[in-house]
């Protein structure tokens, strides 16, 4: 007889174990290591062994860059599907998933508050939304926020994470990338600062609107960038593309960017920076 | 109506196998009132599918037309529209793109700056032109001779026609999106008559980047999208060969953007299309920016640039409204 006796138990199915820590931890993206997640979300949603960006939601980084409350701004805009558009879905379905799914009207929310004690208006893309496109309601969105920048002479910030011109609203899309334009240069004339902030992807009509044309473009650690995306870059070429290319620090390198900001710096950066825009100049200061 | 001609063929088909039933539940002596009442709805549905087809038949044909091989391309057009063409080059900074040409010009007797997209026409001059797509050697080339007809006055006259602006690892590299983004803005910022035309494709980004006028104008079978068939097909039906069901649902053609507010005015094209005839589509387009930079020059150089921002700044179409389908 033995003295032990091992308890007969069934085989369990093969694959992915239902552990009741579901939810705690998250596999880091970039090292590949399991984080504690509340650990990750503490640290910016950075991950605490590689330093790796994690995507952000638009309200977290609100969250983030603004001192304290904030009024958000055109949050009754909505899409009206100029083009009827449909592809597996009604576009209007599609609108609709993505509102429940991030609680937004659409991939942007357009805010004003104080940064560093200073007025700034802030617009926050959500890349969960249809993939931070930007239609007529995100370009309007942001065309209201410059407008009441230069009515308050007031610093704008746009923090992009979108794959570009919403491709459900055809042409409309694409002309909001004259419409945000056009009004930057009612900002540039007028000498009012604006930071561009390049998350996580920024690619498409905004890389070539106003991703690309802030007084400063500053990126986060690691950022896919550019105008086309590297699938299609791949498809054109036929080619690998080297390790890193399109990323933060290979922009960087070639001189596209001005800086690369890790995010739990980035709201000291962005107040260094109004105030070497915006602050008194010693002159006036000896003069006033 | 969703227009997804793919989803409404389906339900046409579904309309027609119910008529059917219908038919053979009637028997072979049907009461004369249901049988007239049948053969109306199936008139309809011919109607509808007659309707849906021709639709799809004019976007794609469209498409077509804008890309066919002999169609008139920009330097095609100066010939017969400029008395006089001088061509500067360069971005003074990296490279000349043959894609884009600028170019001194006259129009009737005025001094104008023509900037255009190029495509070439046969395998050697697309090597050179690069199939049109330019790179942001282009662009940057492209504004800073706008800038320089600014300056001196001179109304600018813009033509469009490029598949797309080209991305190849060295056009992102030196900036592609940077480019075409400080040309949207510097546009904006010009105090002279600026008018563009649509002449062929009109290629999203690519296309825009030479695209800020205070008149847009498109010829008939040219075209202008956010994306091409092709790619927006590969995206929603993971199938570039659906590029017709695409051509359709991009609302690209010129009757499209005009409804759309877009674009100012069609130009008409020989029948049959442009590539019929270069030199009838060239006078039939002559006349037309004469009118409109005539229009223009009335304006001053801050009525000029206020008029070109409001244009664009009213392009889109969204609802207002707080009790409207979810968010917040």
């Amino acid at each position: 007889m033995a003295w032990f006796r091992k308890e007969k138990t069934p085989l369990e199915a093969v694959g992915e174990k239902n552990v009741k820590t579901e939810g705690l931890w998250t596999k880091c993206d970039g090292c590949r290591q399991i984080v504690w997640k509340k650990d990750l979300e503490e640290g910016g949603n950075v991950c605490p062994k590689c330093g790796y960006h994690f995507r952000l939601d638009a309200r977290t980084r609100l969250q983030m860059l603004f001192d304290g409350e904030w009024t958000e701004f055109d949050q009754d805009l909505g899409s009206s599907d100029p083009l009827h558009f449909v592809d597996l879905k009604p576009y209007p379905q599609k609108l609709a998933a993505a509102r429940k799914a991030t609680g937004l009207r659409d991939a942007l929310i357009a805010a004003q508050g104080t940064l560093a004690s200073r007025p700034v208006a802030i617009c926050s893309m959500e890349i969960g939304f249809i993939g931070g496109s930007m239609g007529a309601v995100v370009g309007e969105m942001i065309a209201r926020s410059i407008d009441r920048c230069l009515a308050g002479n007031m610093p704008l910030v746009i923090v992009s994470a979108s794959g570009g011109a919403r491709m459900q609203e055809g042409a409309i899309s694409l002309m909001q990338l004259a419409k945000v334009s056009g009004g930057l240069a009612r900002m540039h004339e007028r000498g009012i600062p604006y930071i561009s902030v390049l998350a996580d992807p920024t690619t498409g009509g905004v890389t070539a609107s106003y991703a690309m044309l802030g007084d400063l473009n500053i990126a986060e650690p690691g950022a896919l960038i550019g105008f086309a995306g590297p699938r299609v870059i791949q498809q054109t070429i036929r080619q690998k593309l080297p390790e890193g290319f399109q990323r933060s620090e290979f922009l960087l390198k070639k001189g596209m960017l001005d800086a690369i900001v890790p995010r739990k710096e980035l709201k000291t950066y962005i107040a260094r920076a109004l105030d070497f825009c915006c602050a008194p100049t010693t002159a006036s200061v000896t003069a006033s | 109506m969703p227009n997804d001609p793919s989803h409404t063929r389906r339900e046409l088909d579904a309309m027609e196998t119910q008529l059917r039933e219908l038919r053979q539940q009637m028997g072979v002596k049907p009461d004369p009132e249901a049988q007239k009442r049948v053969d109306t709805l199936s008139g309809l549905v011919g109607d509808l599918r007659h309707d849906l087809e021709s639709q799809v038949e004019t976007a794609w044909q469209r498409v077509k037309l804008a890309r066919h091989p002999q169609r008139p391309y920009f330097l095609d057009y100066c010939g017969y529209i400029f008395d006089d063409f001088s061509e500067i080059h360069g971005d003074r900074g990296y490279a000349d793109d043959p894609a884009i040409v600028c170019a001194m010009a006259r129009l009737n007797g005025r001094e104008v700056l023509a900037v255009g997209q190029q495509k070439g026409r046969n395998t050697k001059d697309n090597v050179l032109r690069n199939f049109g797509m330019p790179r942001p050697e282009g662009y940057r080339k492209a504004i800073r001779v706008m800038q320089f007809a600014a300056k001196f006055r001179r109304p600018i006259l813009t033509f469009l026609d490029t598949p797309g602006a080209w991305h190849g690892m060295d056009a992102e590299e030196r900036g592609q999106g940077e480019a075409i983004a400080r040309n949207l803005r510097e546009m904006s910022r010009l105090g002279v008559p600026i008018v563009v035309t649509v002449i062929g494709e009109g290629g999203s980004g690519g296309a825009l980047g030479l695209g800020v006028g205070n008149r847009v104008l498109i010829l008939e079978n040219a075209v202008y999208s956010v994306i091409s068939p092709e790619s927006c097909a590969a995206i929603v039906w993971r199938d570039s060969a659906q590029a017709e069901l695409a051509a359709g649902a991009l609302k690209l053609t010129a009757p499209d953007l005009l409804s759309l507010k877009l674009v100012d005015e069609i130009v008409p094209e020989p029948h049959g299309g442009a590539q019929l005839d270069h030199r009838a589509t060239a006078d039939m387009l002559k006349p037309v920016l004469e009118r409109h930079v005539a229009e223009l020059e009335k304006m001053s150089p801050q009525q000029l640039i206020d008029h070109r921002y409001e244009k664009f700044r009213r392009m889109g179409q969204f609802f207002e409204s707080p009790q409207a389908a979810g968010g917040r």
